[in-house]
C-alpha cells in the first residue's frame, strides 16, 4: 500500500475544500477505500478522514420522509426500527449486505460510493486493460470470465455490474442523494458506463454526500429485498430485486408497483417496463410471472453471464408475489 | 488538519504512545508495532474475519481500519477479554468447551465477533448465529462446533 497523508476534517466544509483535489480521497468507514488502495486501484496522495464529524449519522424520521445521516453506519440503519417498519426493503438490503464487522464500519455515503466487483477492475497489477481504472485501455473483463458482470445497461466499453444493496432499495423506494444544498435523484446519481466508464456518479469535485432521503409511502411500507447469490450470506448479490406494492382497496388491484435490480446492470436498474405492465392489474401469479420477462427486455449476455436472463424475472416475480401473498 | 505520524491507542485500557506511517492499519499497528500478536492477519482485504476487534464495543475488521483513524476511540483485542482476576471470557470457555476450532488460526477473530454477536443479540438460534457470524472463515471447517459454542456462550450470558 503506498503511503499517502492522513488528515482528520474538522467540519464538512473543511472535508469539502480539501476533496476538490481529485486526489485526495474522504474516508469514512474505510472498507471501500482502504481495500481498493491495498488493490493497487485507489493511490490517494492524502485521505481526509470524515468519519469524526458530529451530526451526519442521525436517522430521522417524520410522517413525510426519512432523513439518513450520510455517516450512519450500515448496521445502524438496519436495526432502526422505523425503517424496517416503514421502509423494509432499505433495512433487508442492508443485513443481508457484507458482514457484522463491515456493516459496523461501512457508513451510508460510502455505501453509494462503492466500487465495482469486477475482478479485472480490482487487480492492475495482472489486468492493465481498463476503462473504468485507465480511460482507453480497453475492457479485459469482454471474453473473459463473465460471471459476476453487467447484463443490462453495459457498453462497449465495460461490463462491469454495480455491485451494492442498499442503493437497489433506494432507487425501487425514489430515494434522493443530498449533497449539502444540491438534492440528486438516486436515478440520476448513478451514470452509466457509455464512453466513460470512469465516470460512475453525478458528484462533482469538492461535493459531499451529506444525507440520503426517502419519501414515505404505502409502496415503501409493504416493500422487499430479494437477494440471490452464490453462497448463502457475505456474498454480493448474483442477482436481487428490490419490490414495493400498494394495492388498491380491494387487496388486489395493483395501484403502485416499484421495482429495482441489482447485481446485474452496469447501475442500480429500475424496471420500470415491469411496472408499467402490472399497473391496474389484478395481482395474479402466471401475469407476475409473464410480466417479469419484460425485466431482461435488451438484456445482453457475456458467456458466462447467460444465466441472469433467466434469474432476473424469477427473482422478480417471487418477490412481487411474496409481497402479494402469493409465493 | 494535522498530519498524525504520533499518535495514542487506547488497547485494553491502557494508552500506548506510538509513531505510525500514515497508511498503517490498527492490525499491523497491534501486530508489527505493539506486539499484540493475539488478532490475526488473515486476507488482509476484509474478506475473513481473523482481524477482529472491537472498537468502541463494536466488532469491526482491524485489516480495513487505519491506526490513525481509532486514535481517541477504545479498542478491544482478544488479549483484553479475560477478567481482571485472568478468568477466561465465558466465550473463550465455550469455545474451549466445545472443541470449536481446529488450527486455532480463525478462533480470535471468531471469539470477538463472538462477544458482540452475543451482545447484539443476534445469537438467539443456530440460524441467526451462522448468519450474523458469516464474517468469519474457518477454512478448518469447524462451524458446527463454533455454533455450538456460541449458542451455549449466549445462554450463559443471557
Amino acid at each position: 500500500m503506498k503511503d499517502f497523508a492522513y488528515l482528520r476534517a474538522g467540519s464538512v466544509d473543511e472535508a469539502r475544500r480539501a476533496s476538490t483535489d481529485p486526489a485526495v480521497m474522504l474516508l469514512a468507514g474505510g472498507t471501500t477505500l482502504l481495500d481498493l488502495v491495498k488493490c493497487g486501484v485507489a493511490e490517494p496522495s492524502a485521505v481526509v478522514d470524515i468519519s469524526h464529524l458530529e451530526g451526519l449519522d442521525a436517522v430521522r424520521v417524520n410522517d413525510h420522509e426519512v432523513s439518513i445521516g450520510a455517516l450512519a453506519k450500515m448496521s445502524q440503519v438496519a436495526d432502526n426500527e422505523a425503517i424496517k417498519a416503514s421502509y423494509p426493503a432499505v433495512s433487508e438490503a442492508l443485513w443481508q449486505a457484507a458482514s457484522a464487522q463491515l456493516r459496523n464500519m461501512a457508513t451510508i455515503g460510502g455505501n453509494l460510493m462503492q466500487r465495482t466487483r469486477c475482478v479485472y477492475f480490482r487487480d492492475p497489477a495482472t489486468f492493465p486493460a481498463c476503462n473504468k481504472r485507465t480511460p482507453g485501455s480497453g475492457c479485459a473483463a469482454i471474453g473473459g470470465v463473465t460471471r459476476g458482470h453487467a447484463i443490462l445497461g453495459a457498453s462497449t466499453a465495460c461490463i462491469a455490474a454495480y455491485p451494492g444493496d442498499l442503493a437497489i432499495a433506494l432507487l425501487a423506494l425514489d430515494a434522493v442523494v443530498c449533497l449539502g444544498d444540491r438534492r440528486v435523484p438516486i436515478g440520476e446519481f448513478f451514470l452509466l458506463p457509455g464512453d466513460t466508464p470512469d465516470r460512475e456518479h453525478s458528484l462533482m469535485p469538492g461535493e459531499m454526500i451529506t444525507a440520503v432521503t426517502i419519501p414515505a409511502s404505502p409502496a415503501a411500507k409493504r416493500s422487499t429485498y430479494l437477494k440471490v447469490r452464490d453462497r448463502q450470506s457475505y456474498e454480493f448479490a448474483a442477482a436481487s430485486a428490490a419490490v414495493g406494492l400498494e394495492f388498491e382497496e380491494d387487496g388486489r388491484t395493483i395501484r403502485d408497483i416499484r421495482i429495482a435490480l441489482g447485481g446485474v446492470a452496469a447501475k442500480p436498474w429500475r424496471a420500470g417496463n415491469v411496472e408499467a405492465a402490472l399497473k391496474g392489474k389484478a395481482l395474479d401469479a402466471e401475469m407476475v410471472r409473464r410480466a417479469s420477462l419484460l425485466a431482461v427486455e435488451g438484456a445482453i449476455a457475456h458467456g458466462d453471464n447467460r444465466c441472469k436472463i433467466d434469474l432476473v424475472p424469477r427473482i422478480v416475480a417471487r418477490a412481487i408475489l411474496t409481497l402479494g401473498g402469493q409465493a | 488538519m494535522s498530519d498524525k505520524n504520533n499518535i495514542h491507542l487506547d488497547i485494553n485500557g491502557r494508552d500506548h504512545a506510538v509513531a505510525l506511517e500514515a497508511r498503517v492499519t490498527l492490525l499491523d499497528a497491534l501486530r508489527d508495532h505493539l506486539g499484540l500478536t493475539g488478532t490475526k492477519k488473515g486476507c488482509d482485504q476484509g474478506q475473513c474475519g481473523a482481524c477482529t476487534v472491537h472498537v468502541d464495543g463494536q466488532r469491526v475488521l482491524a485489516c480495513l481500519t487505519l491506526a490513525a483513524q481509532v486514535e481517541g476511540r477504545s479498542i478491544t483485542t482478544i488479549e483484553g477479554l479475560a477478567g481482571a482476576d485472568g478468568d477466561v471470557h465465558p466465550v473463550q470457555s465455550a469455545f474451549l468447551e466445545h472443541d470449536a476450532f481446529q488450527c486455532g488460526y480463525c478462533t480470535p477473530g471468531q471469539i470477538m465477533s463472538a462477544v458482540a454477536c452475543i451482545k447484539e443479540g443476534h445469537a438467539g438460534s443456530d440460524e441467526e448465529i451462522r448468519e450474523y457470524m458469516s464474517g468469519n472463515l474457518c477454512r478448518c471447517g469447524a462451524y458446527p462446533h463454533i455454533v455450538a459454542a456460541v449458542r451455549e456462550a449466549a445462554e450463559v450470558t443471557a
